[in-house]
């Protein structure tokens, strides 16, 4: 964005500190702005017919230097892009790499059905939420506009999630948008051979457009055209080579277009990025190979800049580590990953329910809580403040201590000798050291879990209920 | 009262295309909103012929000349631009190179021959670099090296890991060998872990032994790895730097909760470079070389940073864009910081996925084979910090090594393949 401070931004703001945006300044809203927490829209005064001058200039000042493309519709919708810094330290990157896995419209219908399926229904538990890909991308192997219309049309009819249509024919594109015209699907690709077509399909059904060149010069010149031609929604592809020289290239042109766009501000190219890992099947036949080389081409992408990738091993070993490290790159390093100290319920405990310790850190809390609660284990589960600091650091770091632990309980009123029948403690494997500590510290009995929280029900099955003293 | 612009009166109104024609309109905001409420969008204006085309390029141009911001407006997609070009627009695509990373990062040389009082047959070099790993600024001086793990007595390994070394767990300098002859390792980490007061509490003497025994089964740099104990530690490295004096072997590690110049002592006395290991805290990493340096008197050529690997999925997010700041830090002058990294890749296997059989959790889709996931938990680990800077990389698996390897190097520069045609990837059958 082209403001970098509230003062800035609060020039064009109402100045009425009408606190309607939820902060009780102008200013305060301002800085809100700035971080890109809140939008212009949360501001009602600056919508009205009076401000709409500065809300449109605030508007332009404030976009993010990389646009922002939508792709889909609704709720499931994608917006890749609208990046702003290009370290995430700087202030956090925006939009998640978008992952579309591939289809084909030479697929038997049945296994097509399958594929999309897998593909929308793949889910992997996180930190409270749940890992997901984004979209599915048609490729016309046929060669015949009809089929891959069919195609475009079962894959449409089985699954919401946004489409990605992929052919160099502007027939058969034209053919797939008549089918999906209204689901904004994203269009794959203009090449030097194909543009003007291509534009006239990206002009009349209004749809976001990918630009296929791994010559950077031409990329720019196709962009240029476009954008002259009044097609703004546009997406760059500059080639992902699988192998050799040829990838470190590949590599230098994702940094070079991401540079010249944030920080060089060259508009004309500051555009979302695509990256093709699925490429590395032209070179490993090998499903496991292949697989491997393609989630290794994944990440370097996902770190150095690709807002959206056409991907095709549904392995597990593949999507798994994908979606980890897209979390990993995008998540917010302005957010603290930790929870409220505490003692909380899980599930419907009674006074014969268990009570387990683990720590504030958001990722060991959440693993703990979806292990017990997915196993239907109720109990009390208490939240040290461990400053957001995983068991086995905190252990050696001193942050959970004996102390620590009765503090958490007292705090939070919880008296075990009068909310449980046992008056047992349960502290997590890593902690073992801490045990001689809290039964000294709290005067109840402790019993040592397993270290992985994952084996707690079958720990569960051996060691409770407690033996009687 | 603002008057509103008709379509219909366009043509009386700007008849002459003069601006004096906007005598008695008052131009505000909503002109533009109402030109874009009429339908002037391209494919309107388009269709409209050239004839309104031009009327609203000049509108837009005089709005422009007024002081309107016409180019973001919604209605700017008003848009005089024909619908369709016949040729493509000429244009060069040019970036300037980062002048911000003036500052390289220390060379550092692992090993030494017998030329330079050593008994390494060849020695590795980290560090030298002048930009971020891979970028076209200024090309890497060295490739990425590999350390593989050895342990001085049986450990826990995942299935995946434990099938590679079921034949040489008893004997560290026979697993040190296996590691370099089949697996490619460019050097060998002998952890002296059985050192540990609660594990075997091997005394220091007996440890050096096993250091002694690695150095003569391999040639290549070693590093010496304690078992972690803070209270321990330093009398086990010291003892095992004296009887591997001369072979500039990295010592790992000093931290700020041990005693440190005891550690930078042993090094500076028998010729070793320290890994200076701080946790997730660049400040911490800035404190610890510092003292290192100005305390010790540790040179800047005998130092490696550890600034510590978390796991895929447990914290690799820090870990990440801690090395990533530490190097930027280093390369704009940072003079505390500019220092070669190493990583301990293996605690990828820490990380469930890596090696638990199948999700506890019922919602999960399918984890698949774990003997795939494992590996590949620990390359994309690695390799996201080679993106950040990481020069070197202790690890555990022998795919993991052999995939990072073929990455990092090909991203270095060093492998030729053959060309790849990728223009009809679409229709490729996979």
């Amino acid at each position: 964005m082209k403001l970098n401070s509230p003062l800035q931004v609060y020039k064009y703001l109402p100045q009425i500190n009408c606190a309607e945006c939820g902060d009780a300044t102008c200013m305060a809203f301002a800085a809100h702005l700035i971080d890109r927490s809140k939008k212009l829209e949360n501001c009602p005064p600056i919508l009205k017919d009076e401000f709409k001058k500065k809300y449109i200039e605030l508007q332009t000042l404030l976009a993010p230097e990389i646009r922002q493309v939508t792709i889909g519709i609704g709720e499931n919708a994608k917006n890749i892009g609208g990046d702003d810094v290009i370290y995430r330290h700087q202030l956090t990157f925006f939009n998640p790499t978008a992952f579309a896995y591939d289809v084909w419209d030479t697929m038997p219908e049945q296994e097509l059905v399958e594929r999309v399926n897998k593909i929308s229904n793949f889910r992997k538990f996180y930190v409270g939420k749940f890992l997901k890909v984004d979209m599915v991308a048609v490729r016309c192997v046929s060669g015949d506009p009809l089929k891959f219309a069919g195609a475009v049309k079962k894959v449409a009819e089985t699954t919401k999630l946004p489409l990605v249509l992929c052919s160099f024919d502007p027939a058969a594109l034209r053919a797939a948008l008549e089918i999906v015209k209204d689901r904004r699907p994203l269009l794959y690709a203009a090449t030097e051979n194909n543009w003007g077509d291509v534009a006239e399909l990206a002009q009349s059904y209004k749809v976001p457009v990918v630009l296929f060149s791994p010559d950077l010069d031409k990329l720019k010149s196709i962009g240029a055209t476009f954008q002259e031609m009044g097609i703004k929604d546009l997406v760059l592809d500059p080639g992902t080579y699988p192998q050799g020289k040829q990838l470190k290239e590949s590599f230098e042109r994702f940094v070079k277009l991401r540079r010249a766009g944030i920080k060089e501000g060259q508009k004309d190219i500051a555009f979302p990025i695509m990256s093709v890992p699925l490429n590395a099947w032209l070179v490993y036949k090998d499903a496991v190979t292949a697989s491997y080389w393609e989630t290794v081409l994944a990440s370097v992408f996902i770190v150095r800049y690709a807002d959206v990738m056409i991907l095709h091993s549904l392995e597990p070993y593949a999507m798994l580590p994908e979606v980890h490290l897209r979390d990993t790159i995008y998540t917010d390093p302005r957010t603290p990953v930790k929870v409220a100290p505490g003692v909380n319920q899980v599930g419907t405990p009674t006074k014969d329910s268990p009570v387990i310790v683990t720590t504030n850190f958001a990722l060991t809390y959440y693993t703990v809580e979806s292990d017990l609660s997915s196993n239907k284990i109720n109990c009390y589960l208490a939240s040290v403040d461990t400053d957001g600091i995983g068991v086995e650091a905190a252990v050696a770091g001193g942050q959970l201590t004996a102390a620590k632990i009765n503090d958490t309980f007292a705090k939070a009123n919880f008296d075990l000798k009068e909310k449980t029948s046992h008056g047992t403690l349960i502290l997590p494997g890593l902690a073992a050291r801490l045990q001689g500590d809290v039964e000294d510290a709290t005067g109840l009995r402790v019993m040592i879990g397993p270290p992985d929280s994952g084996r707690i029900p079958g720990w569960m099955e051996k060691n409770w209920p407690p033996k009687q003293k | 009262m603002t008057k509103k612009i008709k379509l219909s009166e366009l043509g009386s109104l700007f008849g002459s295309l003069d601006i004096e024609a906007l005598e008695g309109v008052k131009i505000e905001g909503d002109v533009e909103l109402d030109l874009g409420q009429m339908g002037l969008n391209p494919q309107m204006a388009y269709a409209l012929g050239h004839e309104t085309v031009q009327l609203a390029f000049h509108l837009m141009n005089i709005s422009r000349i007024l002081g309107y911001p016409v180019d973001q407006l919604p209605g700017a997609a008003v848009q005089q631009k024909p619908a369709r070009l016949s040729n493509l627009i000429e244009s060069k695509f040019s970036v300037a190179r980062n002048e911000e990373w003036k500052t390289p990062i220390q060379e550092v040389v692992l090993g030494a021959t017998s030329s330079d009082g050593g008994s390494r047959k060849s020695t590795v070099t980290i560090g030298g670099e002048n930009a971020l790993p891979y970028y076209f600024d200024s090309p890497m001086p060295h490739r990425n090296h590999i350390t593989m793990d050895v342990f001085d007595m049986p450990i826990n390994m995942a299935k995946a890991v434990k099938s590679n070394y079921e034949d040489v767990i008893n004997s560290p300098a026979e697993w040190a060998k296996k590691v370099v002859r089949d697996f490619g390792a460019d050097m060998v980490t002998i952890h002296l872990i059985s050192t540990d007061p609660n594990i075997k509490d091997t005394s220091p003497k007996d440890a050096a032994k096993t250091v002694e025994e690695v150095l003569q089964a391999v040639d290549v740099p070693i590093v010496i790895g304690g078992s972690g104990n803070p209270e321990k530690d330093p009398a086990v490295l010291e003892k095992a730097a004296e009887v591997a004096e001369g072979e500039r072997c990295l010592i790992a590690s000093a931290s700020l909760n041990l005693d440190y110049a005891r550690i930078a002592e042993a090094a500076k006395k028998y010729n070793h470079v320290v890994l200076s290991w701080t946790q997730l805290e660049i400040n911490a990493q800035k404190e610890l070389n510092r003292k290192l340096m100005k305390q010790c008197g540790v040179a800047r050529e005998n130092i490696i940073m550890d600034p510590t690997t978390a796991a895929l999925g447990y914290g690799l997010d820090y870990a990440y864009t801690n090395m990533e700041r530490i190097r930027l830090a280093g390369l704009t002058g940072d003079t505390e910081l500019n220092f070669p990294m190493s990583s301990g890749t293996t605690n990828a296997w820490g990380a469930r996925e890596a090696w638990m059989i199948s999700s506890p959790l019922k919602e999960d889709s399918d984890w698949g084979p774990r003997e795939y996931r494992g590996p590949i938990w620990e390359i994309v680990t690695g390799l996201t910090l080679s993106l950040a800077g990481n020069d070197l990389f202790m690890m555990m698996s022998p795919t993991a090594v052999q995939v990072l390897k073929e990455i990092t190097q090909t991203l270095y520069g060093l492998k030729e393949t053959e060309q790849v045609n990728i223009d009809n990837w679409v229709s490729a059958v996979v």
